[in-house]
């Protein structure tokens, strides 16, 4: 049993640790063990489930308490990911159980993406399996670097050496291939302990860290704070006399006084407050903090817009590259409109092509022309959205630079974006764009036209004859001789408005 | 206040973003209330998230076996915290006779809290339900999402959920459905209690012992049993919690009558 660590650890963050890998290699088992030797399972958990065991008629095994739910037993697979929280000496640990079951790669997905490191687990009975190589694809493109690879029952292979080198060997090269790092390879037993929490005596070969210790050598990632700031706006509050921009820091630092630009308005103001409730005014705010701010000078703000500082501002685009993986039955196809949720944003969107289809456990790439991404695959894509997105490349910031695509409500795939050119704003709009005086005065274009000029304006419900009207009157003044345009608002969106189509939202902002 | 965060800052700031993404992604919100120490955390969350303010209606669902001192409770901060307060009792199953008299807790549980907040369900249609469950209280649990959703049975596709990831959540409600907003769902007791201690979180006296005894979790008085403790301050609790290995809702009768109990109160509504 592991010593229980001092209450004080537990104001120290606690390290997220997904375990993936192939349907029945163990992975439950070695999670059921890894409770039971850090002495984290409740009194009431194991009676409970051995009393459910007894009433099935089976032994009684680990992999049960995790699979509490009776059906699960009776399938006999993890259904959906859990989280288990455990401690060593060293820190807190939130285990995140992902199913081995190839249907149930959502699940998976859920529970991967916000862990620290992962734990791949492989039979060394049955060596590297399709999902060895799909889940390690997936942690690749969720931004998971730290893998501890666990070669599991050992005992089914007279815990030899050869077998577990085999396996070392084919899939250390497998992982540079997807420029992830195995940290450690661990031949283990989760049915008898060995190498999990205590050395394993007929592995007395290896000379590696147990799976505790290669799990207490993890490191906590927190780099977002180092990052460029990122506040992206939830909502606009106004309780009381104040008006609150309400969100969460995803990267950096914000300090009161600090200038802040919106994307995608691309207006300007100043940091006056930074607003918490029950808690010290003002503090500075960092990422992972859920705040709100008031701005010194107010300017149009709502959800969906990002805050950053001046000389580092995200991607403006309607169009960029991504990598997009897909978990629903109906597959994604091109040109059908989507909902794109990064962050704070929702708009709409569509697939204009897909470049590149890749099969996650063989890495095989194919090129030919395609019109869908069928579920599990993982495609290279150009999109096109209907508005403004402001986005990054999620190799510089992987929280703006990520979405997922939502049809009828449902999220249906995942996507990280690259190759987006950044360009200065400040540069652009400040320095290099200067107002134009004419030299002709209105004066002068009034004597020389014969009359002033004026803008009539034609309002009303779509149908009222506002076109026609306007048409009508148009001939007339021409026919007086008058200097006249009609700007016809069908006519604007086949060039100024072209992304704008006649959803409501867009009829608001065609105005 | 310095750049680094504790654990109870981490999770305090991810449960105000989900109130925030609820409160934006519904319109029509209500958050279910039973004065128990979750729930008390769950509103003080909520008026961190809005400046104060709990800016949807609060559902106490009262099975008419109440302890005297939690009525207190809801009486008093209910005017300090200025809720909007909907009191919903099953009076046709308390008509009809139901009650721990003479039925068995399975069903009056079911009877006077599930099909309770059904009614009010139906006569409010709230499309979002805020409810303050955690992973670490009962393996069915465990398997939650932070947003939930239930079908107009009332039923819980575990089987079934939508994908979760990268701070984006199941927001959409069919018309006679609704989600469940789970914002304490990586909280665990301790946590509860740590931050009840750090935010000063006024919460029934019925949790610290009194003559040698205290209630860990708290249900209907008929089916609601204290555990021996001598614990009178949120200190010592929590030293006991730590020593303890006992489940939480140990005392509670209707988890315990038949194998699966939890499970079948879930799938049918329960929260």
């Amino acid at each position: 049993m592991i010593e229980q660590p001092s209450s004080s650890t537990d104001t120290n963050s606690k390290l997220r640790v997904v375990f993936v890998g192939h349907v029945d290699h163990g992975k439950s088992t070695l999670i059921g063990r890894i409770l039971q030797d850090t002495g984290s399972l409740p009194e009431g958990k194991v009676e409970m489930v051995k009393k459910a065991c007894a009433a099935e008629g089976m032994e009684f095994e680990f992999a049960f308490l995790l699979d509490a739910l009776l059906e699960e037993q009776k399938q006999n697979v993890t259904i959906d990911t859990t989280q288990i929280p455990f401690r060593t000496v060293r820190r807190r640990y939130a285990i995140i159980d992902a199913p081995g079951h190839k249907e149930f790669l959502k699940n998976m997905i859920t529970g991967a993406s916000n862990a620290d490191g992962a734990i791949l687990v492989i039979a060394a009975s049955e060596g590297v399996r399709e999902q060895s190589r799909r889940h390690a694809y997936l942690l690749g493109l969720l931004g998971i670097k730290q893998v501890i690879v666990v070669v599991n029952k050992m005992d089914l292979v007279d815990f030899s050496e050869t077998r577990f080198h085999e396996i070392e060997s084919e899939y250390r090269m497998f992982l540079v291939d997807l420029g992830l790092e195995g940290r450690c390879f661990i031949p283990a037993s989760a049915k008898s302990g060995d190498n999990v929490a205590h050395r394993g005596k007929k592995l007395n070969w290896y000379q590696g860290p147990t799976v505790l210790e290669a799990l207490d050598a993890l490191e906590t990632h927190r780099a977002d704070v180092d990052f460029p700031l990122r506040f992206c706006v939830q909502d606009v509050y106004r309780f009381d006399d104040r008006r609150i921009i309400a969100g969460r820091i995803e990267t950096g630092k914000l300090r009161v006084g600090d200038q802040l630009v919106f994307s995608p308005a691309n207006k300007s103001s100043v940091v006056a407050t930074i607003e918490r409730w029950n808690a010290p005014a003002n503090g500075p705010a960092v990422a992972g903090d859920s705040i709100g701010v008031t701005l010194s000078e107010q300017i149009f703000v709502e959800r969906g817009y990002v805050a950053s500082h001046e000389s580092e501002t995200p991607i403006e685009t309607n169009r960029f590259h991504a990598d997009l993986f897909w978990i629903v039955r109906e597959p994604l196809l091109l040109g059908h409109p989507y909902d794109l949720r990064l962050a704070t944003q929702d708009v709409k969107c569509e697939i204009v092509s897909i470049e590149e289809v890749m099969d996650s456990s063989t890495l095989e790439t194919n090129s030919d022309k395609r019109e869908r991404l069928e579920r599990n695959e993982v495609g290279k894509l150009t999109v096109q959205t209907r508005g403004p997105l402001v986005i990054d490349n999620h190799d510089r910031i992987p929280n703006l630079g990520r979405f997922v695509l939502v049809d009828g409500g449902q999220i249906c795939g995942g996507g990280i974006i690259f190759g987006g050119v950044y360009t200065d704003r400040q540069v652009t709009k400040s320095k290099n764009i200067f107002w134009s005086e004419g030299k002709i005065t209105a004066l002068a274009r009034a004597a020389r036209s014969g009359h002033r000029g004026a803008v009539i304006w034609f309002t009303g419900l779509s149908g009222a004859g506002k076109s026609t009207i306007a048409q009508a009157l148009e001939r007339e003044l021409f026919h007086r001789a008058m200097h006249t345009y009609v700007l016809d608002g069908d006519n604007i969106r086949h060039g100024l408005n072209s992304n704008l189509g006649f959803s409501p939202e867009d009829r608001v902002a065609s105005k | 206040m310095t750049l680094t965060r504790t654990h109870l800052d981490q999770l305090e700031n991810q449960s105000i973003f989900i109130f925030r993404e609820a409160y934006h992604a519904f319109k029509n919100i209500a958050m279910p209330w039973s004065m128990g120490k979750d729930s008390n955390v769950l509103i003080w969350l909520a008026r961190k998230s809005f400046f104060g303010k709990v800016p949807f209606p609060v559902l106490h669902i009262d099975t008419t076996y109440e302890f005297p001192e939690m009525l207190e409770f809801r009486e008093w901060a209910a005017k300090h915290y200025k809720l909007n307060l909907i009191v919903k009792i099953n009076t046709e199953a308390r008509n009809r006779g139901v009650g721990y008299e003479t039925h068995d807790p399975v069903t009056v549980t079911h009877e006077l809290k599930t099909v309770a907040l059904q009614q009010a369900l139906t006569e409010y249609r709230w499309d979002a339900l805020i409810t303050g469950i955690r992973r670490d209280e009962d393996p069915t649990r465990a398997k939650e999402r932070y947003f939930s959703p239930r079908n107009a049975q009332f039923e819980w596709d575990y089987k079934d959920q939508p994908p979760e990831f990268w701070g984006q959540f199941a927001t959409t409600a069919a018309k006679g459905e609704h989600v469940r907003v789970q914002p304490l769902l990586d909280w665990t007791e301790v946590d509860v209690w740590r931050y009840i201690q750090r935010e000063n979180i006024p919460i029934p006296k019925m949790y610290f012992a009194r003559s040698g005894k205290r209630f860990r979790s708290l249900g209907c008085s008929p089916i609601t049993h204290p555990i021996a403790s001598t614990a009178s301050t949120i200190d010592e609790i929590i030293a006991e919690l730590e020593a303890t290995r006992t489940s939480e809702r140990a005392g509670r009768a209707q988890d315990y009558h038949e194998r699966n109990a939890m499970q079948k109160l879930r799938a049918k509504g329960f929260l």
